[in-house]
């Protein structure tokens, strides 16, 4: 999978700083390219694709359900809107604009929520987006993103922008751990196997991928653990999801999100009717966030390396 | 020239039969803006080829309140973009006129059906004014020369949203695009006034920065007047306030609320075709 050599020494860059590079080189290779904001480009990291195509960058203040409505019209008409605010706001707020003016009718609204997870840190529990994987993978024609770091939010970028149809793409606030590099392949519904193993398999998206792969590593010589980043959460790969679980017979999801709706949801949605097997589902558990620092948060919630190691082996002595 | 009353008479006839075919739907809006689709597509205000229906350059019209479908399904038969037969089809099971018109694109190998002529996916209110603000500053962009229809009910500007998309349109001075708001002052549950008050809307509106006018949406010269007024400023948009009789055209449903969100059953129909004959 062509990851960094060394999984501990790693550069720490956010996956919005990834989403912004890639929208200037989008904004270049495609002039119907159009960034819909609400009061949040800089934040959002699109501050330079405004510098640069200020004539195909519409600022609609604060306003989530307009700008929903606003990109479907210039989709309608042509366009490659991408609308970006916080995952809280959109599609937090404007629900019902993305279910009807984008979904229904098929739009081509490419939807980016950023500051997502319990890792938004001090913010505190409003701006903690928890339910955005829930609220958006069960719309129907809508595609559902997590990229893993930086490099993957600029490929999944790029991919979307590709993708004929809308796409909600889940973005993360802190700088955390780039583990994938410039030539780690990357396919827009394709599940992508980081680590192979045989007597449990981790499930995970998101920044939490990397903590996941740090578990594996640190077990290596007591434990064999597969572990499959889900960037795509809808469509799921269902394939690769059945394999890994028929082989290792033990599965754990992780996600930085609810479990009820989120990841965990799909991965027992889809092990239960084709392969039900052992799972513990990690996340968020029914509770808002609270403020804190993202490692502190993810310590708390039991959601970093050292609270995967305990669920490894949890679930392999059980 | 077109006789517009004949033709407005055509659309109410089509909405009261397709209505009591289907049972179900909303009567008092759509036959109170049947003059104003009348002029719309009739009276030359909109450009549209009926063979070609999403023809680049055709001016947009969007239904923002989708239970007005009814009025914009009579129209779009009548003006030769599908069978009149179709009609009977309304709110039935596989049918392309579903019970709020749908917008559906279609991408490469995909074979679903579009009912032509539907612009925007209409029925939560509100959403239709955004939509139309997205493809009016579109067409500014790229600097096309199609204008935006955006026809919303008064009820409408009792959301939010409605007002998001109204600043938007001022801010980047939408001169294409046209707000027309059907005051027909009735809503699901009662008079507008005693549901939610959105008055003054003039002075809302204008304050939003749009360019405001003020008919009787049921005559057609007050009609095709204020399109040729709007024309005077390219580069502001414009909200008209058209004031309609709900239900006009047929006697017992004239102002009543309650033919708001019901079909009239057959012998009702049967008096309302007669009306209108």
């Amino acid at each position: 999978m062509n990851l960094v050599n060394d999984l501990i020494n790693v550069e720490r860059k956010a996956t919005r700083e990834g989403f912004g590079e890639a929208m200037v080189w989008l904004g270049k290779n495609n002039k119907e390219v159009v960034v819909v904001t609400a009061d949040l480009g800089e934040s959002m990291k699109v501050d330079e694709f405004e510098k640069i195509y200020p004539e195909r960058f519409v600022q609609v203040g604060v306003a989530e359900q307009n700008m929903m409505g606003v990109s479907a019209g210039l989709a309608l008409s042509g366009k490659v809107p991408f609308a970006v605010s916080y995952a809280v706001f959109s599609p937090g707020r404007n629900w019902d604009q993305l279910r009807v003016s984008v979904c229904y009718t098929n739009a081509n609204v490419k939807v980016v929520g950023g500051h997502t997870g319990i890792t938004v840190g001090p913010d505190g529990a409003t701006h903690q987006a928890l339910e955005d994987i829930a609220m958006t993978r069960v719309l129907p024609n809508l595609m559902v993103v997590v990229p893993a770091d930086y490099e993957q939010a600029k490929k999944a970028t790029l991919a979307m922008g590709l993708h004929e149809g809308p796409v909600y793409m889940r973005l993360t606030r802190p700088k955390t751990a780039c583990f994938t590099t410039a030539t780690t392949p990357f396919e827009l519904g394709k599940a992508q196997v980081l680590r192979t193993g045989k007597e449990v398999t981790i499930f995970a998206c998101g920044g939490l991928v990397y903590e996941a792969l740090l578990a594996a590593e640190e077990l290596k010589d007591e434990v064999d653990v597969e572990v499959i980043n889900l960037h795509t959460i809808k469509p799921l790969d269902e394939e690769t999801v059945v394999r890994s679980a028929k082989k290792t017979g033990k599965v754990i999801t992780l996600e930085d999100h609810q479990v009820n709706g989120g990841l965990g949801g799909a991965i027992a949605e889809v092990l239960g009717e084709k392969c039900p097997t052992k799972m513990v589902r990690m996340g968020m558990k029914d509770c808002f966030g609270e403020s804190g620092n993202p490692g502190e948060l993810l310590a708390k919630y039991g959601l970093d390396k050292d609270g995967v190691i305990k669920v490894i082996r949890k679930i392999i002595n059980d | 020239m077109v006789d517009l009353v004949e033709k407005a008479r055509e659309i109410r006839v089509e909405i009261i039969k397709m209505l009591a075919e289907a049972e179900s739907g909303h009567s008092a809006g759509p036959l109170g803006t049947a003059d104003l689709f009348a002029a719309l597509y009739f009276g030359g205000l909109v450009n549209f080829r009926k063979d070609e229906p999403y023809w680049e350059d055709r001016d947009r019209v969007v239904l923002s309140c989708g239970h007005y479908g009814p009025v914009q399904y009579a129209t779009l038969a009548l003006a030769g973009f599908f069978p009149v037969e179709e009609l009977k089809t309304l709110r039935k099971l596989g049918s392309r006129l579903q019970g709020h018109p749908v917008r559906h694109v279609v991408y490469s190998g995909s074979n679903d059906e579009q009912l032509p002529g539907i612009e925007n996916t209409g029925g939560p209110l509100g959403q239709g004014v955004s939509v139309a603000v997205g493809m009016a500053l579109a067409a500014k962009m790229q600097k096309s020369k199609w204008k935006v229809i955006c026809v919303s009910s008064d009820a409408e500007q009792q959301e939010g949203q409605t007002w998001e998309a109204y600043q938007t349109a001022s801010k980047y001075g939408l001169g294409n695009l046209t707000f027309v708001i059907d005051r027909n002052e009735i809503q699901i549950s009662g008079n507008l006034h005693e549901v939610m008050s959105i008055e003054p809307l003039r002075d809302k509106l204008t304050s939003f920065g749009l360019r405001v006018f003020e008919i009787n949406g049921n005559n057609f010269e007050e009609i095709l007047d204020v399109f040729e007024k709007g024309k005077l400023f390219p580069d502001q948009p414009k909200a008209i306030i058209m004031k309609t009789i709900a239900g006009k055209g047929v006697s017992f449903m004239e102002g009543n609320f309650r033919w708001h969100g019901k079909a009239p059953n057959s012998e009702e129909a049967e008096k309302a075709l007669w009306e209108l004959k």
